[in-house]
């Protein structure tokens, strides 16, 4: 680690004005940011520690909706939302350990994409809403690729608002090592239409599979993508698994996610 | 009913009062007033010429006390290898220097060609950022084969990769290949060992002490064998007098092997610290460790079987290349040569092996013994060929084994590996396995498993080991540079509790609750009167230390002898206290008596005569009563198993999940049945591990893949199911005195070929024709070979 001074705003608009200085960077859980500070593989100048911001806190109903604090631990998520979402729960509730799910936040999660991160799966798959201080951004613009989203320099995550599906699954086949997903994917069905988002597989990171959502929209039944094959030609290849293992496992998961999900 | 004391009590463990309540003593808890701190620069390229490496910028910067490089140590000698091996034509081995830091080159990822010493670890790790090192990267040698066939070599110096050549038992050659040649049925597998990283949970730490009023060094440092590790320090690298340096290995975190050697980090803290009048201290971090610690393992093998009509080995014949990695570590010659070939002929009465194992240099890190080291690559090379061999020859795989099997009256039995088998009883194990395991109810498992659209498979596996490492003479002749006995001082304190100063390291194993049973059995007393002291050589015997499952088998028998002197000197007192002969005086539960009287004295009251002399036979008896012995087997001892595993595969996945594993063991005589399950449970998930999981991963330019968790896959708690484990079925070694074999690597010996037969049995159930996969099978193994089926 390097060294670096660390401030703990109380609301949204102190974090904003803290976030102004050079090299500073916003800190939620640190359960990806601080191991990569100890790897010195990043040297922010200013942490800013968003865990005490209380309007960033929390879970909320609202008219169809649920509505997550952007500094909500998985652990909160996880004991929560079950009987709102609960396939958003059990996401939550597969994230890490107990350590990582008691620090960690959704904010954290969705800022930083990981490419085998659940949350992501989760915002695209039910259409979500990131809000952040400055605007509200629709799940399928927020995600750009591994690593990338739409958030710009300073911008922070407030809350996400998921649309709550009537039936909804996530199932993550698990990388051994790491016990991120090597393939997860989340099938929500909504009054107009099924969403499928697939994460792990995918060298652009999480990724809607609409071949699969029109299927699924038409019959909702794991039998509907029988006929349907994942390419395998943007999936990452890697010591854990090729790229015709992911796409496959693409489409395991997915049946059994229409299958299980409740 | 069970005893609650002594040989035989499953007494819980002392040790871990002080382990579970947080007051462990590690190295890196040690901190002293004025200490510095060491970081290493290392190697980012897996081989690379070393063309300058400027350190001025480095020791400009704050806190920074000195800058070591290869240069400092040119004129140090070579951490060595420990034992010899002759190839085939008679050439001794290749043994290239191992320096304390890289000089010219740099040999594999991870490598230390400098290190920075400062007044803090944070400073240290900055002015190492600022060394400006010109190293030149040179193609890396990672595959084994094509090292063999390179025209560039990770020691140019020796202008070849090939350490060793090595043939077992040569004169067995042409008659092996013959009977191949011959027989009715050969069949042929080709395999993976996997390389691995063992993980200790407490990374290596070393911290170097100088005092220039006396001249003396300390090293504290995470060892199994502190008495090893100052002699290959004063003997061969640094050449500080033995009795000016003490080595201690306070508690230590684990070691599976990794930590017996001796690593170059610790003579350089020693050289810091009298350069600096200092005391410097390193500690790895995980990184280091999986870059650095001695890997495990690492063998591509072929093996051949040959049977008669009726299935009767005929021959077992071996083609194996051992990575040795970019130096010599201690033990690392040996481990795929005597710990293996010799161990070629398994549990049968097959009259032919021959084994020829190529020693090969690559640019990645060292690879040395790990938990089982050597006998885990034999019985996974044995165990799998058998296994395929019943499947081609259609004969029930335990059928196949049991026709093999050495019987109980042919002991002592001459392997046609060349080892004396002294006891045991497979087929009572098999038995005992199968009755245990319940493998009556196999195939209804096997059903309700199909009715979840799972497959099922019945793996089995029969071992057996050498372990109690060793006797000196044998070893000796087979070209070990140490002699391997231990020792052990058994001090009685005038107040009549009792200091016993052992050889052995423990770090996991339980010693300090195991060795005072036997003690305590012995003289009839309280085993909580009875504390073990280890790990510290000022105040131990010349003790060889921990591994290859021998602490209690040559340590606890070198505390056996020296209790037995106690005893005969405390009779003599005690005759002395009784007016009696000594031959007359008896020692029940801590009492001496003379024999038919009623004149008796307890063992407390001779302690303290022994340090209160008065009305002492001066003459004839000294005063105290304190006993050295050291104890040298006779003969490896050879425990053996029988062990099956059920696991469940997902044909649409290719996940194996293990669902029960059942280790059916002869260990001898057992002390503490309880420590000696722990000890099985942890071999078994590491062997599990091995089979399912943990895969280190070199890519072509020697990058190791697999550097942190995660990549690398430990089990977990839910990877592995309860297990079953049995030692009821002991044959007691026949020549040492507690007639114990030693428990601790057999779990990680007899589980991986176990696991894998399962697995090849479940998809030979399910309809696939996989007749092979190479270990780890993770998922996405199991589901190529499915598919390629
Ligand atoms: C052992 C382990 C296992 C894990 N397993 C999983 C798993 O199975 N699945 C999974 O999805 N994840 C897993 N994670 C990751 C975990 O969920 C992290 O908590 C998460 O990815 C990051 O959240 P955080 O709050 O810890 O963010 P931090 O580490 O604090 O920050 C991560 C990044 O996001 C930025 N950031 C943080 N909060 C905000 C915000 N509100 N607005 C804008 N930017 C912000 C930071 O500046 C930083 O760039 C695991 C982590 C560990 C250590």
């Amino acid at each position: 680690m390097y060294a670096f001074d660390i401030e703990r705003p109380a609301s949204v608009a102190d974090a904003v004005a803290a976030l102004g200085a050079e090299d500073a960077q916003a800190l939620g859980g640190g359960q990806t940011l601080i191991p990569t500070l100890k790897q010195r593989l990043a040297a922010p100048s200013r942490l800013v520690s968003l865990s005490g911001v209380t309007e960033m806190q929390g879970v909320a109903s609202e008219a169809g909706n649920i509505r997550i604090g952007g500094a909500t631990t998985h652990a909160t998520v996880a004991s929560q939302v079950g009987g709102t979402y609960p396939a958003l729960a059990d996401l939550a509730a597969n994230i890490g350990d107990p350590a990582v799910r008691n620090r960690g936040t959704i904010g954290g999660s969705l800022a930083n994409n990981d490419p085998a991160a659940c949350y992501p799966a989760a915002a695209l798959g039910s259409g979500a809403t990131i809000i952040t201080n400055k605007r509200q951004i629709a799940a399928d613009d927020y995600f750009q690729g591994m690593f990338t989203t739409a958030l710009e320099e300073g911008e922070i995550i407030t809350a996400v608002s998921f649309p709550v599906p009537e039936k909804a699954n996530y199932q993550k086949f698990v990388q051994p090592a790491s016990r991120f997903a090597l393939v997860g994917v989340f099938v929500a069905k909504y009054s107009d239409g099924v969403r499928v988002a697939v994460t792990g597989a995918s060298n652009e990171g999480v990724h809607r599979w609409s071949a699969a959502e029109d299927a699924l929209s038409a019959i909702f039944a794991a039998d509907a993508i029988a006929g349907l094959s994942v390419a395998a030609d943007d999936l990452i290849s890697d010591l854990h698994g090729s790229a015709d293992y992911r796409a496959h496992l693409v489409k395991v998961m997915t049946g059994r996610a229409v299958k299980a999900a409740s | 009913m069970p005893k609650d004391t002594g040989i035989g009590a499953a007494t819980k463990r002392r040790e871990d009062v002080r382990f579970l309540t947080g007051r462990g003593q590690y190295t890196d808890d040690i901190q002293t007033q004025g200490e510095c701190a060491a970081v290493f620069a290392r190697s980012t390229v897996a081989n690379g010429k070393i063309k300058s490496i400027d350190t001025s910028a480095a020791a400009a910067m704050p806190g920074v006390l000195a800058i070591l490089t290869g240069e400092d140590f040119a004129e140090v000698g070579g951490n060595p290898a420990g034992w010899l091996i002759n190839s085939r034509d008679g050439t001794p081995m290749h043994e290239p220097k191992r320096p304390v830091l890289a000089h010219g080159k740099v040999r594999h990822v991870g490598d230390a060609y400098a290190a920075v010493i400062a007044e803090t670890v944070q400073q240290a790790r900055d002015a190492v950022e600022a060394i400006e090192a010109d190293i030149e990267e040179l193609p890396a040698i990672v595959d084994m084969k094509d090292a063999l066939a390179a025209d560039h070599y990770v020691h140019d110096e020796i202008g070849t990769n090939q350490c060793f050549d090595w043939g077992w038992i040569e004169d067995n050659r042409a008659a092996t290949d013959e009977a191949i040649k011959n027989a009715h049925h050969v069949t042929t597998l080709e395999l993976v060992n996997n390389r691995l990283v063992p993980n200790a949970m407490e990374p290596r730490c070393s911290i170097g002490h100088y005092n220039p009023g006396t001249d003396e060094y300390i090293l504290h440092t995470t060892s199994q064998n502190p008495h090893l590790t100052r002699l290959l320090i004063s003997a061969f690298v640094m050449g500080i007098p033995e009795n000016k340096l003490t080595v201690i290995a306070p508690d230590v975190g684990g070691g599976f092997g990794s930590k017996i050697y001796h690593y170059g980090e610790e003579a350089l803290v020693l050289a810091a610290a009298k350069k600096l009048g200092r005391t410097v201290k390193w500690t790895a971090d995980r990184t280091e460790a999986f870059l650095t610690d001695a890997h495990g393992r690492d063998h591509v093998t072929k093996i051949e079987l040959a049977m008669d009509e009726e299935g009767n080995f005929l021959a077992f014949r071996t083609e194996t290349m051992a990575n040795v990695g970019a130096y010599l570590s201690n033990f690392s010659t040996a481990t795929p040569t005597f710990l293996h070939g010799t161990l070629m002929a398994g549990n049968y009465t097959v009259p032919l092996v021959y084994v020829n194992v190529k020693a090969v240099f690559t640019n990645t890190a060292p690879v040395d013994a790990y938990r089982g080291a050597g006998r885990p690559e034999a019985t996974y090379s044995l165990e799998r060929v058998i296994d395929k061999a019943a499947r081609e020859i259609g004969m029930d795989p335990i059928e196949l084994r049991r026709k093999n099997f050495v019987k109980p009256d042919q002991y002592p039995f001459a392997s046609a590996a060349g080892l004396e088998y002294d006891s045991g009883n497979y087929d009572a194990l098999m038995d005992q396995m199968e009755k245990v395991a319940d493998k009556a109810a196999f195939e209804a498992r096997r059903k309700e498993s199909e009715a979840k659209g799972l497959l099922r498979g019945f793996g089995v596996n029969a071992y057996i080991e050498a372990c109690g490492i060793a006797p000196s003479n044998l070893v000796g002749v087979l070209g070990s540079r140490v002699g391997l006995y231990d020792a052990a001082t058994v001090r009685v304190n005038a107040t009549g509790n009792l200091s016993v100063m052992v050889g052995a390291h423990s770090h996991g194993q339980g010693h300090e609750t195991v060795f005072p049973q036997v003690v305590g059995e012995m003289l009839g007393i309280d085993p909580q009167s009875i504390d073990i002291v280890h790990g510290d050589t000022s105040k131990i015997p010349f003790g060889m230390g921990t591994y290859g499952s021998r602490s209690l088998a040559v340590c606890g028998s070198a505390v056996v002898r020296a209790t037995e002197k106690i005893i005969n000197k405390a009779k003599k007192i005690a005759a002395h206290m009784l007016e009696a002969s000594d031959a007359d005086i008896e020692l029940k539960d801590g009492v001496f008596s003379v024999a038919g009287t009623d004149k008796s004295v307890s063992f407390g009251e001779v302690a303290l005569k022994a340090y209160i002399p008065h009305n002492f036979p001066l003459e004839d008896i000294e005063p105290g009563l304190e006993e050295t012995a050291f104890y040298d087997p006779a003969n490896f001892t050879y425990p053996s198993g029988a062990y099956c595993c059920e696991v469940e595969v997902d044909p649409e996945t290719g996940k194996v999940r293990v669902d029960r594993m059942t280790a059916v063991d002869d260990f001898g005589n057992v002390i503490n049945p309880m420590v000696v399950t722990g000890q099985v449970h942890g071999g078994l998930g590491q062997g599990i591990g091995q089979a399912l999981v943990e895969n280190t991963t070199y890519d072509e330019n020697g990058q190791l893949l697999s550097a942190s968790y995660m990549d690398y896959t430990m089990p977990r708690a839910d990877d592995l199911p309860f297990y079953i484990v049995d030692h009821s079925k002991g044959n007691p070694c026949t020549h040492n005195p507690l007639g114990v074999k030693g428990c601790g690597e057999a779990g990680a010996i007899g589980s991986p070929p176990t696991v894998v037969n399962a697995v090849i049995d479940a998809l030979q159930s399910g309809g696939k024709n996989v007749t092979h996969i190479d270990m780890p099978m993770t998922p996405h193994r199991v589901w190529s070979a499915m598919n390629n089926a």
